[in-house]
């Protein structure tokens, strides 16, 4: 991947929304404790259910109202942001790693790995993913690491999966044939020569899970699987909001759209690398 | 004091079972140090197998059956991994077919010339580099140090087939594989290509295994010819012979077939369908008299 891939990319409007979302949510998560107007756990029952900015009876302060025991929900959203870019950033590496890894073992060697792989990653994809991270997060007990180690658990057959297509595409490519005709032994063909042309891959999947991580999380928060309740989680807000949504609507509806935002986000910097990246859509 | 290569009886076929094909029905060849031998025949003579079987990059199907591939008196077919690897890129090295795809699109010039040079030589990372810029002067490529950082997409088929030659001189090896390298190339580029590979073959003594179609090159660059069909070695002789006194009737027709500048195209004569199809009939035939003296074909015994 040279200078050009990366001009070609900035120009993509995909990939400029992309990053537009990517770059807020890493500006709230990093600077939470900064941007933040008030404490996120701070309780103050006497301005609770106080509404948006917009609406009549708003209580100085609080520009996004507060929820049920007066907490300040702009404030709690962006605190939430912090779990979110955690969760997706951890199990997006820790998923890619293990995956890519596999991936490109199956595919390069072939045989007997490549057939314990595979029927691995058969069996894996056979279970329905979210419902197997919350008996995952269920048996190992709630809390983030838990959180993060069900995604990595699930969701390494995603990058196996591609990665093991195209090391098959790679390996049959005239220059693997020229790396071994000059010595190189399978794991230097594999991981330097092969490894290197699937980068551009490994950047698409890469971003596309870390929306989907973000999706799981609020699914475990909202089923009171993730982190302590009380603590500002986008799904942990839902669960929470779901319950008032007659008297305050916006305090589900408001940590809904960061989740929205947050994937579609993600989701296009995704597909317009893969535009701008990939040569078989480029074509 | 044994030859530098010498393949003996060697059978390859693609496949398993009774899906198994024969490719290579018992190939010989003598190569000595200097030596500059063509590997003649048309599409599908099993040519282009014989070097990649040589050099250990036979696609996952093929498998050898039979016979022995003798580097140095030592069996490079039936070597472990380890020591096999060390020979390639220092002992034997390739100039490929395709320039265009045979370069890692993702890897700098350097990178990829330094790579075989810091495998064998153990070069470090700077020496390596200087030696880089060397062999790209030593292949006549202006400008070494701009290629050096250019990515093969930015190169022209010319270059990139400079700069692979250059890897493959690059730890001096006793043997190149040479499949087509003219093959891909414009016609005019084809010329300063073989003069290039001629003339760095010359300089350092390094044997060459011709693999091509073009009975034209092979008066310009080799000394001994074999002429393959349907897996077969037809007729094996210094070049003078083969050109002055054919002795198979193959490769008279592959003569006339060959197009000549001071012959009009119409006195090309195809190969005449009745001897292709006469040489296929005596393969067939010797699949099956080894089929019928319980040879192994497919790694088991024919079925009697």
């Amino acid at each position: 991947m040279d200078e050009t891939a990366w001009r070609r990319s900035l120009g993509n409007p995909r990939v400029l929304f992309g990053l537009a979302v990517l770059a807020l949510l890493a500006l709230a998560a990093l600077g939470a404790p900064l941007i933040a107007p008030q404490n996120p756990l701070h309780q103050d029952l006497l301005a609770s259910f106080a509404p948006p900015f917009w609406h009549a009876g708003v209580v100085p302060g609080h520009l996004l109202g507060t929820d049920d025991l007066g907490r300040d929900t702009l404030s709690r959203l962006i605190y939430g942001a912090r779990i979110a870019l955690t969760v997706a950033v951890i199990s997006a590496t820790a998923a890619g790693l293990i995956g890519t890894l596999l991936g490109l073992a199956a595919g390069y060697a072939g045989g007997l790995p490549d057939a314990i792989v595979s029927r691995l990653v058969d069996v894996w994809m056979a279970f329905p993913p979210v419902l197997l991270s919350i008996v995952l997060v269920a048996v190992i007990g709630a809390g983030l690491e838990a959180v993060i180690l069900a995604i990595v658990i699930v969701d390494w057959t995603r990058f196996c999966r591609i990665v093991r297509a195209e090391v098959l595409v790679q390996r049959e490519q005239d220059y693997v044939a020229a790396a071994v005709a000059i010595g190189l032994g399978p794991w230097r063909v594999a991981l330097q020569e092969i490894l290197r042309n699937l980068l551009p891959t490994l950047i698409v999947l890469f971003t596309l899970e870390m929306g989907i991580a973000i999706t799981v999380e609020a699914i475990l928060s909202f089923v009171g699987l993730s982190i302590a309740s009380g603590a500002p989680s986008w799904g942990g807000m839902i669960a929470e909001g779901r319950l008032y949504i007659h008297q305050a609507w916006w305090l589900m509806t408001l940590p809904v759209g960061c989740i929205i935002v947050s994937v579609l986000g993600l989701n296009a910097l995704g597909d317009g690398l893969r535009q701008t990246l990939d040569p078989l859509v480029r074509r | 004091m044994s030859a530098l290569l010498e393949i003996r009886d060697l059978h390859l076929e693609i496949g398993t079972g009774r899906a198994a094909l024969p490719v290579l029905r018992g190939i010989d060849l003598v190569l000595e140090a200097g030596e500059v031998l063509g590997l003649v025949g048309e599409s599908g003579a099993g040519k282009t197998m014989v070097g990649k079987a040589l050099l250990g990059i036979l696609p996952p199907a093929a498998r050898i059956t039979q016979g022995q591939i003798l580097y140095q008196g030592r069996d490079i077919a039936a070597m472990p991994a380890k020591p096999r690897l060390a020979l390639l890129g220092r002992d034997l090295a390739m100039i490929p077919q395709d320039p265009m795809s045979s370069l890692n699109p993702v890897i700098r010039i350097a990178g990829q010339i330094t790579d075989v040079l810091r495998r064998h030589l153990g070069l470090s990372r700077r020496a390596a580099y200087e030696r880089a810029r060397a062999l790209l002067e030593s292949v006549h490529i202006r400008e070494p140090e701009r290629v050096l950082r250019q990515y093969p997409h930015e190169l022209s088929g010319g270059m990139r087939q400079r700069v692979l030659i250059a890897i493959a001189f690059a730890c001096r090896p006793k043997l190149i594989v040479a499949d087509e390298p003219t093959t891909a190339l414009d016609v005019t580029v084809q010329r300063q290509i073989l003069r290039l590979i001629r003339d760095l073959q010359a300089n350092s003594a390094t044997a060459l295994l011709f693999v091509t179609h073009d009975l034209g090159l092979v008066a310009k660059i080799c000394t001994k010819v074999s002429v393959m069909h349907a897996g077969r070695i037809l007729e094996a002789a210094p070049v003078a012979q083969v050109f002055t006194r054919p002795q198979h009737p193959y490769t008279s027709a592959l003569f006339a077939a060959t197009p000549r500048y001071d012959r009009p195209a119409e006195a090309l004569t195809p190969v005449p369908e009745a001897l292709t199809a006469r040489l296929w009939a005596e393969a067939a035939a010797y699949d099956a008299a080894r089929a019928a003296a319980g040879v192994a074909v497919g790694g088991r015994a024919a079925d009697a």
